[in-house]
């Protein structure tokens, strides 16, 4: 049994607690670093977005001062993306799963992937500190001149922590580049690659290319803040609105660091729980890569209101909606997967169909507000809030949980409880849909976005958001019990428990340090569901065998899979 | 087994194009539209929400099905019937999104152009300084507007139809507006007549013309029931070009975050019967009179200008689906046609 794999690989190390907080360049750790630390940002940016919800309960400002209120939506975005989404995604899963699913025993570079974790806890702690001065309150995306003007020694703390994000968010970009491109098994070429590999491909080489275009304007928005030159300043003839390009040049590429490993996650996950082979492998391969490259000539579909010219609008209005394209095929793909498998609805795949059904959402509402009329009408209101919460929620933090649901088990040795895990899917499934569907009816009514008070005729819809988001807060709950303790007591988790084919779930959970004894030989791609209809059956050898053995053993089926276990 | 499927299939996308004509038309979802834009632009809504529901409908449906149909039996520890992909499916569901995007693509640009009528809704660098406006900022990305009078002529013979004909009797005389946004209001001057309001007053059926700047931080103006939205930056005019169609109070809304009391920076735009408007002016002009000075500073575009930046306009009958707008000469006031005599094309 694969299985057997545990038992025969020592007994089952679990990292000592202690390691967890040390600069430690083990890519699993640091992975497991990055999810828990992230998710604790997770939660203070909730608790900034409750605050936000609160406020808007009622029609008038009377819960937060207005200051406040522009501080905490400001804090709530740049931690939510900054330090929760990206990391998460990036740094949490990308580290822990990369090496593992190529049959590699580290990342590329171990030193430089700790010492971009480690700038990402004393960055945050300035960030929250900036909260004693008072925060950067110009919203996350700190348009000057507004920028300029308000809460200057906050602004100042943003700019840095943005800039060391950023920087920590290049190297991990620069690691992941190199380590899924040259090291992978022999025996594993591209296209043999877990699609979460082709994803991370995409997802990194923007981070490489858009990222410092970001560091750019920040340097440039700190000398007009801090050393009073005008490169964005109109006051001294500077022009906004080149901070502006500069700014989505690297923002809207950011949605698609934000989205492309998840879209990866989920086409790890739901051909696992369906029991079927992912449908259209390639087509979703070549998909990210698509979706990379054309996001990063997309960027002003966020400025169809800046006065910017019409041929302009025009070609960033049909590149964004060219995106649909290759999007809509991963949504196509996904669902036919899904189709005629044999499903086992667990947590996991709660969250990853619910993972598409959001996103469909998110991603109809998207080509929507490309659309550059359309746009004129709800640039800035709440729809757009709607929107991006459809796809950086309903999205991102979905695909987050059904990762973490996924692969908990092979991360910690426990295994979630299930029931637990349904109800959190259930509140998070009913309090985000409660809280952001109605945004789109607000904002085509119009309500304007980032505004303390509003017309009351929105009083209703609004307190019903705000029900949603508290739904949403309670959600939390159960998991963070949940995963708590299940990591101290859970039942013990075999190295396979989900009869999954990736090379990850060959290893003992949690996997030993060094990973690999002897680098794997691939014998069957990662989706082959169903190939042998006997389960479990062999991924790979763990022992060196030439191609010719590779093959034939690749026919005799079904195998003992001993054979490949004890050598 | 095959024809019931098929026939299955068939009823499924009936139902679903029906689903999405009927929530396509009664959503109810948008504002009042109050200008001949916001007539297109629902119009575009109405399509997209059309494709967007039907597709969704497809998804949810095809995922909510699976998951009551294809959930694993108890005790059942095989694998399903492997499939890993089908081509001409593929192909299929990448050209149809494909078409649908070239589709709406098209009919984007189209209601774009309708809309940005004079092709002036990119922000330019305008001949005329507003009022401490020192640094007007050459962005480098101003719509240059063709000034050539034979093209203007003969794009103007073009002109059909009710709007048409009313778009090439405005390019004489659209009104045009001066908005300035400042934490936190907003401030409106007729440079036709000197009055400066903290309300923006609009006769129907007459071709605005804004000229929007901000003095402070960026603001973004916004009327929903006129669908349009245009920034105000400060260094730079931007500009936007519709025409009122319904009387009423309209919200002003501040659109793009600008301090503090962003959400509270809001004012009314009251589209008025020509009679009426024509009141307020002769109201505002006595209660002006004696403090205009400094907005007589403002120097007014020339009517050259004026002409400079409709003259895209006149192609544009071509792109205006005819959709039989209310507008006519006969609703406009009786000087306002003596204007139309000076029409381009009859020059
Ligand atoms: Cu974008
Ligand atoms: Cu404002």
């Amino acid at each position: 049994m694969t299985q057997a794999q545990a038992t025969h690989l020592q007994e089952v190390e679990v990292t000592p607690w202690r390691e967890y907080f040390s600069f430690s360049t083990d890519h699993k750790v640091i992975g497991i670093q990055y999810l828990v630390a992230s998710f604790v940002f997770y939660l203070i940016g909730g608790v900034l977005a409750e605050l936000v919800r609160t406020e808007l309960a009622t029609p008038a400002s009377d819960f937060v001062t207005r200051e406040t209120y522009n501080e905490l939506f400001t804090m709530h975005a740049t931690i939510m993306i900054f330090l929760w989404i990206i990391p998460s995604l990036t740094g949490g899963f990308g580290n822990f799963l990369v090496p593992l699913m190529i049959g590699a025993r580290d990342m590329a570079f171990p030193k430089l992937n700790a010492i971009a974790f480690w700038i990402i806890p004393p960055t945050s702690v300035l960030l929250l500190m900036s909260f004693f001065v008072g925060p950067a309150s110009a919203g996350w995306t700190s348009y000057p001149p507004l920028s300029l003007i308000t809460n200057k020694a906050g602004e100042a703390i943003w700019i840095l922590g943005v800039i060391l994000l950023g920087t920590s968010s290049i190297m991990a970009g620069l690691n992941f580049l190199v380590t899924i491109l040259k090291m992978r098994i022999p025996s594993m070429g591209l296209n043999d690659m877990p699609l979460f590999c082709w994803a991370m491909l995409a997802t990194s080489a923007l981070q490489l290319i858009a990222t410092p275009v970001l560091t750019g304007a920040m340097v440039l928005l700190g000398f007009d803040l801090l050393v009073g030159t005008a490169f964005f300043n109109p006051a001294g003839g500077g022009d906004p609105i080149v901070y502006q390009h500069m700014f989505w040049f690297y923002s809207h590429p950011a949605v698609y660091i934000m989205i492309l490993p998840a879209f990866g996650l989920i086409s790890e996950i739901l051909p696992v729980h369906a029991r079927k082979p992912i449908f259209g492998y390639q087509a979703i391969a070549y998909s990210s890569i698509a979706i990379s490259f054309l996001g990063l000539i997309v960027w002003a579909h966020h400025m169809f209101t800046s006065g910017t010219p019409d041929w302009l609008r025009m070609f960033f209005m049909i590149a964004t909606m060219v995106i649909a394209v290759p999007t809509g095929i991963k949504v196509f793909s996904w669902v036919a997967t899904v189709w005629g498998g044999k499903l086992n609805l667990c947590s996991a795949m709660l969250f990853g169909m619910a993972f598409v059904s959001m996103f469909v959402v998110g991603g109809l509402s998207g080509v929507m507000v490309a659309s550059v009329p359309f746009d004129i009408h709800v640039h800035d209101t709440y729809f757009v809030v709607a929107h991006l919460h459809y796809v950086l929620f309903g999205g991102s933090v979905f695909g987050i949980y059904a990762g973490l649901y996924h692969w908990f088990p092979k991360m910690t040795g426990r295994m979630l409880n299930e029931f637990w895990g349904k109800v959190h899917f259930a509140l998070t499934f009913v309090g985000f849909n409660m809280c952001f569907l109605p945004m789109h009816v607000l904002g085509l009514q119009g309500m304007n976005r980032r505004i303390a008070e509003y017309d009351p005729k929105f009083a209703t819809l609004n307190l019903v958001c705000t029900i949603g988001s508290y739904i949403l807060a309670v959600s939390t709950l159960p998991f963070l019990v949940n995963a708590v303790w299940s990591w101290l007591r859970g039942p013990q988790a075999s190295g396979n428990p989900w009869k999954a084919l990736t090379l990850e779930w060959t290893v003992p959970s949690p996997p030993p340090v060094e990973n690999f004894e002897v680098d794997p030989v691939l014998l069957i791609g990662p989706y082959d569901y169903g190939r042998h209809c006997l389960l479990p059956q062999p991924v790979a050898r763990s022992a060196p065998v030439t191609n010719v053995e590779a093959k034939t053993a690749d026919l005799s089926a079904p195998r003992q899979s001993e054979e490949n276990i004890n050598q | 087994m095959n024809v019931p499927t098929s026939i299955l299939t068939l009823i499924i996308g009936i139902v679903i194009t029906l689903a999405s004509g009927w929530v396509s038309q009664n959503n109810g979802l948008m504002p009042t539209a109050a200008a001949a834009e916001a007539v297109e632009i629902d119009r575009l809504f109405t399509a997209m929400i059309a494709i967007a529901t039907g597709l969704f409908l497809l998804v949810q449906g095809a995922l909510l099905y699976s998951l009551f149909a294809f959930r694993r039996r108890d005790g059942d520890e095989t694998d399903a019937t492997p499939v890993h992909g089908n081509v001409s499916l593929e192909i299929v569901w990448t050209a149809i999104p494909a078409m649908l995007v070239l589709w709406l693509g098209i009919y984007s640009f189209d209601v774009y152009q309708s809309i940005d009528s004079a092709g002036t809704m990119g922000s330019t660098h305008m001949a005329h300084q507003h009022g401490g406006m020192e640094t007007v900022v050459a962005a480098g990305e101003g719509t240059p507007a063709p000034s050539d009078p034979v093209l203007l002529a003969t794009q103007g013979n073009r002109a059909d139809g009710p709007l048409a004909q009313a778009i090439a009797t405005e390019v004489i005389d659209p009104l045009i507006v001066n908005v300035d946004g400042l934490q936190y209001a907003w401030l409106f001057t007729y440079p036709d007549t000197g009055i400066v309001s903290g309300e923006l007053h609009l006769p129907i059926n007459r071709s605005v013309t804004l000229n929007i700047t901000a003095r402070d931080v960026i603001h973004a103006f916004w009327v929903p029931e006129f669908r349009l939205k245009q920034d105000a930056v400060p260094g730079q005019v931007n500009h936007l070009n519709f025409q009122p169609t319904k009387e009423g109070t309209y919200p002003v809304i501040c659109a793009e975050l600008c301090g503090a009391y962003h959400g509270a920076m809001k004012t009314r735009s009251i589209v008025h019967s020509q009679t009426d408007y024509q009141a307020w002016v002769d109201s505002q002009l006595v209660a002006h009179n004696s403090s205009t000075t400094a907005v007589a500073q403002r120097s007014d575009p020339s009517p050259v200008s004026v002409l400079e930046q409709h003259a895209t306009a006149m192609g544009l009958p071509d792109h205006w689906p005819d959709h039989g707008h209310e507008h006519s000469l006969s609703t406009l006031p009786p000087d306002w046609l003596e204007a139309s005599s000076l029409d381009p094309s009859g020059s």
